[in-house]
């Protein structure tokens, strides 16, 4: 069963004791950030010590993503040549668009050829913050088969399309609703945006649950005490998985009885209810609320 | 590796902790010459210097002089911090 990613924890690469920490504190994804946690001066430096804390550091409960330099500056292929070869899990491309993905596969495909790993083991998700970016984001994720997810950076978004970023987010609406849709028709993840301020929790837990309401599968994390807020809006309530439950038993017992469709608490059954039914169900299982069963524990 | 020099001084890591500040320098006399200062000095103190001295061997590295400050970095991060210096150092 594949890894779940409600929150993407990020981790300034140059910073050895929080590289040390990161797996600990309960982020489904950490993201060990070569780029903006990082100065020009220390781009070396951060690059080495996450290649070394990958190869020693026990991060097997967690995802481990690196967030690279951008492809066009003279640090960004050293750092995939560097950190690839030490197989985090998933490479996160800044400033992500269709030729970057495309570059980022062919170095992976010669990395992991030299290094003897099974090819297309590393992942990459594509960080969406251009307007070009955002506009051309299905053939981003269609540039590489490796790619798992978009995540949507709201500050440089906004950034490049001259608008203000407000706590509200109303700006990034649009931007929400469209990596939403086009990763969930290709299956992959929608990773919302951080919520920068890290001492309002009722802010973060009212924007995690708007952009969940839009679709996004998992939220960016800059702080650890941001997870647990996260996570909380993306488990499915106990009442929405014992109604997915009986959705689903309501269903099996028709099939049993060759009827096409059926009825539960005065309501019609149809595919697209069926079909979120068993997205929740699938989610509780991951999260361990119900058994592979389908009984609640 | 074999054989590389160290032509300058140069610097890496800092003095936060569960951090090491390395500095190098060309040692003239051709010896790998190690000064460790750290906070855990009685604890650990010989195996930081064996994780230190193992990186500047493992990278070929003759006539060196080190001045190492140590904060309570791990192992990864002292090899880490002495394998940067030394790239920004030769």
């Amino acid at each position: 069963m594949e890894k779940l990613r409600r929150t993407m924890l990020f981790m300034p690469g140059n910073n050895p004791g929080m590289l040390q920490d990161a797996a600990i504190l309960g982020a489904d994804s950490i993201i060990l950030d070569l780029e903006d946690a990082v100065s020009l001066t220390e781009k070396d430096s951060a690059r080495i010590l996450v290649r070394e804390a990958i190869k020693t550091i026990d991060y097997s409960q967690v995802e481990v993503v690196v967030r690279v330099n951008p492809l066009d500056t003279e640090f960004g292929q050293p750092d995939v040549d560097m950190i690839a070869r030490v197989k985090p899990d998933t490479l996160l491309i800044p400033k992500a668009n269709e030729e970057e993905i495309k570059l980022v596969d062919k170095l992976l495909d010669k990395i992991e050829k030299e290094e003897g790993y099974p090819l297309g083991c590393i992942k990459i998700i594509a960080l969406i913050e251009t307007a070009l970016g955002l506009e051309n984001v299905y053939n981003v994720i269609q540039a590489s088969s490796r790619t798992v997810g978009v995540l949507l950076g709201g500050e440089d978004l906004t950034a490049d399309l001259g608008i203000e970023r407000t706590k509200e987010g109303e700006e990034i609406f649009y931007a929400r609703n469209k990596v939403a849709t086009v990763c969930r028709a290709l299956k992959v993840d929608a990773i919302d945006t951080p919520f920068t301020d890290t001492n309002d929790y009722e802010g973060l837990e009212k924007d995690t649950a708007k952009a969940k309401g839009l679709g996004l599968t998992g939220k960016s994390a800059i702080n650890p005490r941001q997870i647990e807020t996260i996570h909380f809006v993306f488990a499915p309530t106990e009442d929405e998985l014992k109604r997915a439950l009986r959705i689903l038993d309501a269903m099996e017992e028709a099939e049993k009885e060759g009827k096409g469709c059926c009825s539960l608490d005065g309501k019609m059954i149809d595919a697209p209810v069926i079909n979120r039914a068993a997205c929740t169900v699938d989610q509780g299982i991951r999260l361990g609320l119900i058994s592979g069963e389908g009984g609640a524990r | 590796m074999s054989n590389v020099k160290i032509t300058k001084v140069a610097k890496a890591g800092t003095l936060e902790s569960n951090d090491i500040l390395i500095m190098v320098k060309p040692n003239e006399f051709g010896k790998t010459e190690l000064e460790l200062e750290s906070i855990v000095m009685q604890q650990f103190g010989e195996v930081i210097e064996q994780v230190i001295l193992h990186k500047v061997q493992e990278m070929g590295i003759e006539g060196i002089s080190i001045k190492a400050q140590d904060k309570g970095a791990l192992d990864y991060t002292i090899a880490a911090r002495v394998e940067t210096a030394i790239s920004r150092a030769i």
